[in-house]
């Protein structure tokens, strides 16, 4: 299966952590994939009106290139991206009416797209295709003690349509985590919201959602918390000065995409995992179980 | 608080428009509260998810309106997994937010955002805010 990357805007600047990680984790399991040659911003959250079909033109036109690109499926890290690419192609792919109006704006394309580039995330591919048993067998650096609490947040498991594992309990970030050797714990705040867009004009309200969420993860006995999505990085880690202000008792703690647990038990170098980029340094508690 | 319900208000068109927008049939909802009790951002509004399909049933248009809850709604698609009606609230919200952003009343005004605002988030938080809030 030939599959196209689609890396998304903050992949390449603020979250370039996420992307240099899972690339080198990717090319430590022996798997290439190319990055489309051009691509456009998704738009990053899918339009809920019933009409705003001008809003699903920008993901659809990413799945077009894919198609020139002659790939079968569509990559993505982002659990945001990832959301976005694969309603808008659900979406077309359900209604011709909707399809046939999308076609026709694009026409300049030269291409009729009717759905047929599968949208793919990454963990995905980990499961379905490659299978966490054979990357486990690739691990050099098992993340042996590591307590790992998995943070889905909303969008790579809502809606259930889409999602890529259980709606209320998915467990498929947890698997992995046991397939690199850590600590899985689980904790109840792990699909809950981390109120996404309004840390723009409303910071308040996602400093208080870190509070809970990353309070409920230590209660658990993590160590460190994994999440999948450049936007829930952003509020869980960055967000936790404001949240160190609002509640006294609150105890910073590292926020690390899944993909850079992942390149470290897979033997990536330092220069690739880019710990530079995190709010809450995570090499404190990497070092203290000897993974640095 | 002292609510007026009348025909003129039920049959409003404002409620034909929130309907059509968001795809919902709003009179099947039962106010369980399922809603409410799973959503995140209910310790910042004024009121709760499942009033604010109860003011749309009731065609409180101006009383919805100026509530806060549909604006501070993150879209997280809790409510719309739980309700036992499958009525999807976070599309009615996104049904409201479109009838007042389609008259340009937009949320944030993108100049008046500070420096320091646009520069700390990343990318994906300025985009989706744009997205939810402005026309
Ligand atoms: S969960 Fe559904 S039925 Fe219950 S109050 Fe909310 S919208 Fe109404
Ligand atoms: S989508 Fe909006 S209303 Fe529904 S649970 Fe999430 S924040 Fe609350």
């Amino acid at each position: 299966m030939k599959i196209s990357y689609y890396p998304g805007c903050t992949l390449k600047a603020n979250a370039k952590n996420f992307e240099d990680s899972a690339l080198c984790s990717l090319k430590q399991l022996g798997l290439e994939v190319e990055e489309l040659r051009r691509w456009n911003c998704c738009g990053t959250v899918y339009s809920l009106a019933t009409d705003d079909l001008i809003h699903h033109i920008a993901p659809i036109r990413n799945l077009i290139f894919s198609k020139e690109a002659k790939s079968e499926a569509l990559m993505t890290l982002c659990a945001m991206c990832y959301n976005t690419l694969k309603r808008a192609n659900e979406r077309i792919k359900k209604s011709r009416d909707d399809r046939d109006i999308i076609n026709r704006f694009m026409d300049a394309e030269g291409l009729a797209y009717e759905g047929d580039v599968k949208v793919l995330h990454l963990l995905e591919l980990l499961r379905d295709e490659i299978k966490f048993e054979n990357v486990a067998k690739k691990v050099v650096k098992p993340l042996k003690n590591l307590k790992v609490a998995s943070y889905y947040g909303c969008l790579l498991v809502r809606p259930k349509e889409i999602g890529l594992d259980d709606v209320e309990n998915p467990r498929v970030l947890e698997n992995l985590m046991t397939a690199l050797g850590a600590d899985p714990v689980d904790f109840p705040y792990k699909t809950e919201c981390c109120a996404s867009y309004q840390t723009v004009d409303n910071p308040g309200i996602v400093a208080e959602r870190t509070y809970r969420i990353l309070t409920s993860a230590q209660r658990a006995g993590a160590d460190v918390v994994s999440v999948s999505c450049p936007l829930c990085a952003f509020n869980l880690d960055n967000r936790q000065k404001e949240t160190v202000n609002l509640y006294s008792d609150f105890k910073k703690m590292p926020i690390l995409y899944f993909t850079q647990l992942l390149g470290i038990a897979l033997g990536c170098p330092e220069e690739a995992l880019r710990f530079d980029l995190h709010g809450v340094d995570p090499k404190p508690a990497l070092k203290q179980k000897g993974l640095l | 608080m002292r609510i007026n319900i009348s025909q003129k208000k039920v049959r409003d068109q404002f409620v034909a428009k929130v309907e059509e927008l968001s795809g919902q049939k709003i009179l099947a909802c039962y106010q369980c509260g399922k809603c409410s009790a799973g959503c995140p951002a209910v310790s910042e509004m004024d009121i709760l998810p499942n009033q604010v399909i109860r003011y749309i049933q009731l065609g409180l248009k101006d009383e919805l309106l100026k509530s806060n809850s549909y604006w501070v709604c993150a879209s997280c698609l809790t409510c719309n997994a739980r309700c036992p009606k499958g009525i999807k609230i976070a599309e009615v919200m996104e049904g409201v937010r479109q009838i007042l952003l389609r008259k340009r009343k937009d949320r944030i005004h993108i100049p008046k955002l500070t420096d320091k605002q646009k520069e700390e988030v990343p990318q994906i938080a300025l985009i989706s805010s744009f997205r939810k809030y402005t026309s």
